[in-house]
């Protein structure tokens, strides 16, 4: 069902990634926007001291720690803290690649209820990368403070992921977390995210791409984002995906085009 | 196969179809990001409901304040100092009562070893050098630091952090450099290393690699203590007792603020040499200030640092004073290796404010700042006279009989606040720059500054007769 | 309309004043940044605080409290509100 079991992915994990995992093992990426409280889920979770701290950029290496749920071992990755998976930087490239390439089983990406807009930039883009996704929206004892309400069943709806709200500093929404996570990793939930409402603009643009993209990755990627990439020029992705998926490729001919 | 009978697509020749609708529809990149936005207003907009409150919540009346144009940096300033000052108050007893706890164990030692027939080479290697160097650590590196980092933790936590950057960006700007380098300085009281890597942060790549070149100018976890500690026993030393204290904070605070003043100039020179460039743009997120929790927070930075010293202490300064004993104990002619090796650096250490002793402890404490003073410690004992280090108030007595004056505790500090990092941070430097030569500088620019300040100030000293 | 309110520089906008921003004329990294940070054309923007020295100069967008320097903040096109 899931596709973390498997010899090859744990070898895509060590080999790509430097990640250890044991059979069975399932792998959680933690991603969001700097500042929102991942290193305090992430601790939370495993039991783990990651240094957490009231400004943004605080953790800019990958810490991995592990914790169990129900008999079953999770190994959770928290990413760099980014506002955006469009891979401007590195930090966003190396997150990016992480939730696009390794394949986690699922991907939580938290969010700060007290401004949820900014926050929801994120993880559309990383819905549109992976049906896996759990959004875990934080810091809700702060958004209370400051009147904020948060329909979160609404929020659900329209998202098509599960979503759990969380206070994680003070331990508040964490089994509902760990469940949730549970659930989408064995494939007792499968969600299927919302997708992005382009501008006829931009899904003309899609359209024009995407028969011959589907037909060159195949069923590895969503063709639809893979087109946007491409679109967007991203030099990065283009990189990451010749690297990942080996595809042949003259290097210096796709300089010339991309400038 | 279906796929094999239709022609062959590449990449390529898809990149270069994404190209062309590109160049005649150029803002496509930006229109994309414009619709995610546009989505997530949706989605948003009817889930969240907002009650009108008070117009100025707090953390905008507290934002008046820290980033005042009247009270902003004297605000810096005094948070900095009262840190210092709380710290060397608060540090000078538990000190005092580790240091008695563990020597008064190491007579325990001695005494067992000599029942045990241990030969005194062997009492010496164990007991005199491992154990002496890491109960001093100890004692000396490990109350200073329990106290500074949960205060330091409590400012990070409430969101002060991304003012202070805000605050200085201007100052950063002037020297052509970002204002997040502050954010790397902090980090880098904690431990330079840990400051390298955090430079990260900083998006342009010329931008930060002046940020590595000059993250050793602030004192970390290593060397703050030898500051304090110096600057209690020696600066605080000359006035009246009730004022030893605030003293000291300010004699530290100064060299502090030294620091950062030479990491403002170095920034302003690097930016109009080698790293030639204008200042590049600073998007710095000011996050709302959260209630920090203080129980939290002294629990785990108290235990953080208590274990990092003490893991430093055991992998650093037990070996290090192991071999410090040996070098001082063996003996070719007249004098032991420790000695010789200081009269060969007396002349150049001279110049420069110092002694060979205390050169030869900065030379020996490359692989870490924390076992400088130990090192010199038992450079001092061992040579001279077999007195025995048994309380803080001893030290200032064994300096004093080396000959150390003012000048030499001066131009000591300033030494241990400018001279060459550690190889743990040149490591980082080497990890994060990818490169031998960015690494060298990181070397090169610290120890150049320290050696030609210290022997300014030297120099002057002694030209005006001050000593 | 009043030709001085719209389309100015965002760095002009005075400290509790609303705006609306038109345009970008920033290039690179810097503009996919503020875009990223939902800073598109049409986003509300409010200029809260200067820092002692008067620049940088911090803006609130979508609920976030951004500084940016003047000389980028001049790029930013924007209609007063
Ligand atoms: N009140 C409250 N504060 C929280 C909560 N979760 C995290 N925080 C605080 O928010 C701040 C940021 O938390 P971190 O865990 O460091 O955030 P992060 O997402 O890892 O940040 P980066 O590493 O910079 O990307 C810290 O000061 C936490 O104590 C919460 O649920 N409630
Ligand atoms: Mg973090």
């Amino acid at each position: 069902m899931t596709n973390a079991n498997t010899e090859e992915h744990h070898k895509l994990l060590r080999e790509h990634f430097g990640i250890t995992t044991t059979p069975g093992q399932f792998t959680v990426a933690l991603a969001g926007n700097p500042n929102v409280g991942k290193s305090t889920v992430f601790n939370a979770l495993t039991g783990l001291h990651q240094h957490t701290g009231n400004w943004p950029g605080k953790t800019v290496d990958n810490a991995q720690g592990n914790f169990t749920y129900l008999d079953r071992s999770f190994l959770m990755v928290d990413l760099p803290g980014t506002y955006s998976i469009l891979a401007h930087t590195v930090e966003e490239q190396v997150a990016r690649d992480f939730i696009c390439f390794g394949k986690p089983d699922a991907t939580l990406v938290v969010l700060d209820a007290t401004c949820l807009e900014r926050n929801l930039n994120l993880a559309l883009q990383v819905m549109e990368i992976t049906p896996r996704v759990i959004v875990c929206v934080n810091l809700m004892d702060e958004a209370e403070k400051k009147d904020i309400n948060i329909n979160i069943s609404f929020l659900q709806k329209e998202l098509g992921v599960p979503v759990v709200p969380t206070a994680a500093r003070n331990g508040k929404g964490l089994d509902d977390l760990r469940q949730k996570l549970y659930e989408m990793s064995t494939g007792l939930c499968i969600a299927a995210p919302r997708q992005i409402n382009y501008s006829l603009e931009v899904e003309n643009a899609i359209q024009q791409l995407l028969p011959k993209v589907s037909r060159l990755i195949g069923p590895n990627l969503n063709p639809r984002w893979v087109a946007l990439r491409l679109l967007d020029g991203d030099q990065a992705f283009i990189r990451s995906i010749t690297h990942f998926l080996d595809f042949d490729l003259n290097l210096t001919s796709l300089q010339e085009v991309a400038v | 196969m279906s796929t094999t009978i239709k022609p062959m697509i590449t990449l390529e020749e898809i990149c270069i179809e994404a190209e062309k609708i590109r160049l005649s529809n150029p803002n496509v990149g930006d229109k994309i990001v414009s619709d995610i936005y546009a989505n997530a207003e949706t989605i948003a907009r009817p889930a969240v409901t907002k009650k009108a409150t008070e117009a100025r919540p707090w953390d905008h009346k507290l934002d008046d304040i820290l980033t005042s144009r009247l009270f902003g940096y004297p605000i810096m300033l005094t948070l900095l100092s009262l840190i210092f000052w709380i710290t060397i108050t608060g540090a000078n007893i538990p000190s005092q009562m580790i240091a008695d706890i563990l020597f008064a164990f190491q007579d325990q030692l001695l005494v067992w070893f000599e029942l045990a027939g241990a030969p005194s080479w062997l009492t010496g290697v164990l007991v005199l050098g491992m154990y002496r160097g890491l109960a001093w650590v100890v004692a000396v590196m490990l109350p200073p630091m329990a106290i500074f980092f949960p205060l330091f933790t409590l400012l990070e936590d409430l969101g002060y952090l991304p003012r202070v950057a805000f605050n200085l960006d201007n100052m950063f700007k002037k020297c052509h450099a970002c204002g997040k380098q502050i954010l790397t300085m902090c980090m880098g009281f904690g431990c330079n290393a840990a400051g390298i890597i955090a430079c990260r942060i900083i998006d342009s790549p010329r931008e930060r690699l002046i940020a590595v070149l000059t993250n050793n100018f602030v004192p970390c976890n290593g060397r703050f203590p030898t500051l304090i500690a110096i600057a209690t026993i020696f600066m605080g030393g000359m006035v009246i007792s009730e004022l030893q204290i605030a003293v000291a904070s300010l004699v530290v605070t100064c060299l502090v603020m030294l620091g950062i003043l030479i990491t403002f100039a170095v920034s302003w020179a690097l930016s109009h040499t080698i790293l030639k460039g204008e200042a590049s743009s600073l998007v710095l997120e000011l996050p709302p200030y959260r209630k920090p929790q203080f129980g939290a927070i002294f629990y785990r930075s108290l235990i953080d640092r208590t274990t990092f010293v003490l893991k430093r202490a055991i992998i650093m300064a037990a070996p290090a004073g192991a071999i410090t004993w040996i070098l001082a104990n063996i003996y070719i002619g007249e004098l032991s290796i420790v000695g010789h090796l200081a009269a060969w650096l007396q002349p150049l250490g001279y110049a420069i404010g110092l002694d060979g002793f205390i050169l030869l402890a900065f030379i020996l404490g490359l692989p870490a700042n924390e076992i400088v003073m130990p090192i010199l410690l038992m450079c001092y004992l061992s040579s001279g006279q077999m007195l025995e280090f048994e309380s803080l108030e001893e030290l200032q007595r064994i300096l004093i009989r080396n000959n150390w004056t003012w000048l030499t505790a001066l131009c000591t500090m300033l030494f241990c606040l400018l001279h060459w990092p550690c190889t743990t941070t040149l490591l980082s430097a080497y990890k994060e720059t990818g490169s031998k030569k960015w690494t060298f500088l990181t070397f090169i620019i610290p120890t150049t500054i320290a050696f030609t300040v210290c022997f300014l100030v030297a120099q002057t000293a002694r030209l005006l007769h001050l000593v | 309309m009043n030709n001085v309110l719209t389309n100015i520089p965002l760095s002009t906008i005075g400290i509790g004043s609303m705006c609306q921003i038109v345009s970008l004329n920033l290039q690179g990294l810097l503009r996919r940044r503020i875009l990223d940070l939902g800073m598109v054309p049409g986003t509300p923007v409010q200029c809260i605080r200067k820092s002692p020295a008067g620049d940088p100069v911090a803006y609130m967008v979508r609920d976030t409290l951004i500084a940016l320097r003047r000389e980028d903040a001049s790029q930013i096109n924007v209609n007063l509100m």
